[in-house]
């Protein structure tokens, strides 16, 4: 290894170490906000502090040292009781903690501590530990303070504690907790990422190796030593899928880390006071499922204090304390892990969420009617909602919860709000374990295996037609299933799935009950087989895009199965557009489309067809006589200002008949640019419109987007970039450099 | 670029059609397959490649070619492409053979639909004609080639 790369190790060691202790700084200062008497954070920030400054004056970074060198002095004159703790004093060092950190991050993407400048931090941090201390408010309660906090050193470090001299107890200081820093980096070391997820694929394929051996272990060799072997190697396989897997686990606290500062730092912004609990910040998640949570997290919080929580006039008003209330919880159940947001806040007043979804035009006033509470609550992961009466630096862009919810459910989890006006709103946040390996339900259809992955799974229905009821009625065509007295929506994943033969009149449907986005629906299936853990494999490029699968993954005999993606099943079934929010955007969409008011120029085609062309795409209308067109290899052309312009019946590009024209003149619409141009011949140009054009897709025709009725008549709506395009490729100019070659 | 090429070939209806050596990872008899309902027509189904799932595609349909009879199993060329591996499905699998730049001419104009899109030209070799596949075209089923053929 030569010199360079060994320093390049050395800084990287020293990065990874000073982020982890700027993390810990963060939340140590915030706490310290609360207990400044603490000297056990105290000692915690000082230390952190004064091992960046060490390490980085050994490397040679001379700017991070000096500011991180004002900082360590007002620490340790900090930690003497010289000064006191304020919230002045914290937001500095706060502003410290985020010029250490932008200068890391300088020296990680560039090597150099980049060319900001801190002098007036420095300065601040220099005022600051020049203070007199009679200036300090309150003076007696500094001298208790530092009485106790003497008593507590001498306590915790008997030898010399109480020295004066700053040298010395900043020695004694650190020796315990560089002790304790010893004992942990013996027990642990670090690895790489890319290794750990390369050992997650290899015991992916060993779980399966083990199915696979299982299946033919179970088909003969009972009391053999085979037999006995393949128990043993299962359950190994087991222990060894379960040690990868915690090798990857981290707690969820490392994100929450992060939340504290936030709280504060808005909190500070908006006036408000907020307290903030967490619980269960040892609950442990999958490192890509925790890098995934981050922003949805991020974002609840900040909602929670903009919107959920009110001033502190306001809550006194209201008879709740002054101060707010923010709960983070985390726990697992169920083999998920559930993460629970609560304010005390003002609460969602789904009335006001039903006028909002009115005046946002998302919904009809009859539909906001039959919308329960819970699902006018559920509004608010709607895209474009947004109600926040006022638009604020922190949230109520409208771009917030749907991104939230789309985000958490892209890693599988479901996100779902309960409120009760005036009395706060928990957010509450389900999530798989792990991403790699899932508990799934295998069903067969069409003699296919499909996996279903458990999380979507709500019961399993088997209903025998002989045992008499009502089995499957319909609505105006809709199958619908009488599951416990409520209309279950049913799904035939034959149909879906455009299997051949058609499941009616079956002895007995099976029906697996799943649910996406706050919808239950249940699913009929030819036969359900068992659940089974799969191992999730991304689907090759050929096959995204069909909304119907989430993956693959390869079953115990070695075949491979298809994973069906419950809430892509669902929209594909149209089952999520029965009111619920998904539904929202789609009626959204639709009205804008409507109401995308287009000018229109309406060519007749030969025939009495009619086409419509947005006006805008047309560079030119003309008219030539026939006299004047001339040929010129195949195609037809017309000296037109001074080039030669290649014309082109519009007639058979669209599917239809070029007609053969008689009139002395010839109608053309002009396309693309000068030299790039090319003229479509019409029969006639009939008119140009300014309507909004309702599009119905029929029969696929390339170039043509749809029929819609203009002026009472039928007309095809072209897309006329694609017909030049297929046509005429050298008005392109990328496809004309390939046709050339 | 060297003026000796090697190809690996595969028979496929009436031509003899051949992808450059360095592009074929191996080649496999027939598989069981897990069709995929919804899928592009060419897509024929899902193979498991000792733990790497694989895409089969077919050639036949890729090139518009007739289809081949229920009973002929078709044998697997796992070609790497552009986005990962595929596998084409083949009639039947030839020989390696080496060809020299001099044999090679590019597609006559007469060539049409998305053949001429996908095959980039053929060697003379002394009895037949080998045609050359364009991989990565082959593979990526969005590439169409709509916008040279119209032309």
């Amino acid at each position: 290894m030569d010199a360079a790369s060994e320093t390049d190790d050395i800084v990287k060691e020293f990065l990874i170490e000073s982020y982890e202790g700027l993390d810990q700084l963060d939340r140590d200062l915030v706490s310290l906000e609360h207990a400044p008497d603490d000297v056990e954070l105290l000692n915690r920030v000082f230390r952190c502090i004064h091992t960046i400054k060490g390490t980085c004056g050994f490397l040679g970074f001379a700017t991070l040292e000096a500011v991180t060198h004002v900082g360590e002095n007002l620490l340790s004159k900090l930690r003497e009781g010289d000064v006191m703790f304020t919230p002045a004093l914290a937001s500095t060092l706060l502003a410290l903690v985020d010029a250490v950190r932008q200068m890391l991050a300088s020296i990680e993407s560039t090597g150099t501590e980049g060319g900001g400048d801190y002098s007036g931090l420095t300065a601040e941090l220099t005022r600051l530990h020049d203070l007199p201390r009679a200036a300090a408010p309150c003076g007696t309660r500094v001298e208790a303070s530092r009485d106790a906090r003497v008593d507590l050193l001498v306590e915790a470090l008997p030898v010399d504690a109480p020295s004066p001299a700053p040298a010395p107890s900043i020695e004694s200081a650190d020796a315990p907790g560089e002790s304790r820093r010893g004992s942990v980096a013996e027990t642990s070391i670090r690895v790489d990422v890319g290794l750990l997820d390369k050992l997650m694929t290899t015991v992916g394929e060993l779980v399966l190796a083990r199915n696979q051996i299982l299946q033919y272990a179970a088909a003969g060799h009972q009391g053999t030593g085979f037999h006995a072997a393949t128990q043993r190697l299962n359950l190994l396989t087991t222990e060894l899928q379960e040690g990868v897997m915690k090798t990857r686990m981290q707690p969820i606290g490392n994100v929450w880390s992060k939340l504290p500062r936030l709280v504060r730092d808005l909190s500070v912004a908006c006036g408000k006071h907020l307290r903030l609990e967490m619980e269960g910040r040892e609950t442990e998640l999958d490192k890509t499922i925790i890098e995934a949570i981050k922003d949805p997290l991020t974002h609840i919080v900040r909602n929670a204090l903009d919107h959920g929580v009110e001033l502190p006039e306001e809550r006194v008003q209201r008879g709740k304390p002054a101060e707010g209330l923010l709960q983070l919880r985390a726990f697992h159940e169920g083999g998920q892990v559930n993460i629970e947001i609560t304010d005390d806040g003002r609460g969602i007043d789904p009335d006001r969420l039903r006028a909002k979804a009115i005046e946002r035009g998302l919904l009809t006033a009859e539909q906001v009617q039959r919308l329960s509470d819970r699902e006018a609550l559920n509004l608010i992961f709607a895209a474009g909602f947004s109600t926040a009466a006022a638009v604020t630096n922190i949230s109520g862009r409208g771009v917030g919860m749907d991104v939230v919810r789309t985000n958490i459910e892209r890693i599988g989890g479901t996100v779902d709000v309960h409120s009760t006006v005036g009395e706060g709103t928990t957010l509450r946040i389900k999530i798989p374990l792990t991403l790699a390996i899932i508990p799934a339900l295998v069903v067969t259809c069409d003699g296919e295996r499909y996996a279903i992955p458990q999380i979507n799974l709500v019961e399993l229905v088997r209903h025998e037609t002989r045992d008499g009821g009502l089995g499957v009625e319909h609505i105006h065509g809709a199958p619908v299933y009488r599951l416990r007295g409520n209309l279950l929506p049913l799904v035939f994943l034959r149909q879906e799935l455009q299997a051949a033969s058609p499941a009616d009149g079956l002895e007995a449907y099976n029906i697996a009950v799943l649910h996406a986005d706050g919808h239950i629906f249940g699913l009929v299936v030819d036969e359900i087989s068992d659940t089974t853990e799969i191992v999730v494999k991304p689907l090759s490029k050929h096959l995204q895009g069909i909304s119907a699968y989430s993956g693959s993954t390869i079953m115990g005999d070695g075949r491979v199965a298809l994973i069906l993606d419950t809430p892509g099943l669902a929209q594909r079934a149209h089952v999520i557009a029965a009111g619920g929010s998904r539904a929202l955007t789609d009626e959204r969409d639709a009205r804008d489309d409507d109401s995308a008011r287009q000018t229109l120029l309406i060519c007749d085609t030969g025939e009495g067809r009619r086409a419509a062309v947005p006006l805008s795409s047309v560079a030119r209308l003309e008219v030539f006589k026939r006299a004047q067109l001339e040929w010129a290899g195949e195609y037809e052309v017309v000296q037109y200002r001074g080039q030669i312009l290649p014309l082109l019946p519009l007639a058979p590009l669209i599917g239809g008949l070029e007609s053969a024209g008689t009139g002395d003149t010839v109608p053309v619409v002009v396309y693309g640019a000068a030299g790039h141009a090319v003229g479509l011949k019409v029969d006639a140009i009939v008119d140009i419109v300014d309507e909004a054009i309702a599009l119905e897709r029929t029969v696929e025709r390339a170039g043509v987007l749809g029929s819609a009725v203009v002026q009472q008549k039928v007309t095809d709506v072209l897309d006329i970039a694609t017909i030049v395009r297929h046509a005429a490729p050298w008005v392109d100019d990328h496809t004309s450099e390939r046709e050339a070659a | 670029m060297s003026a000796k090429q090697q190809f690996c070939t595969f028979a496929l209806g009436e031509s003899l059609v051949g992808v450059e050596v360095m592009r074929v990872q191996e080649i496999l008899r027939f598989q069981e397959m897990t069709p995929v309902p919804l899928a592009h027509p060419v897509v024929r189904g899902l193979i498991n490649l000792r733990g790497q799932i694989v895409t089969a595609l077919d050639l036949r349909r890729r090139l518009d070619l007739p289809p081949r009879s229920a009973d002929a199993h078709p044998t697997n060329v796992v070609v790497r492409a552009e986005g990962g591996a595929v596998a084409f499905l083949v009639d039947e699998i030839g020989d390696v053979v080496e060809v020299d730049d001099s044999t090679f001419e590019r597609p006559p104009e007469t060539l049409g639909g998305i053949a001429r899109h996908l095959i980039v030209g053929a060697h003379k070799l002394r009895n037949r004609l080998l045609l050359v596949l364009d991989t990565d075209r082959a593979a990526n089923l969005r590439d169409d080639g709509r916008d040279e053929r119209a032309a």
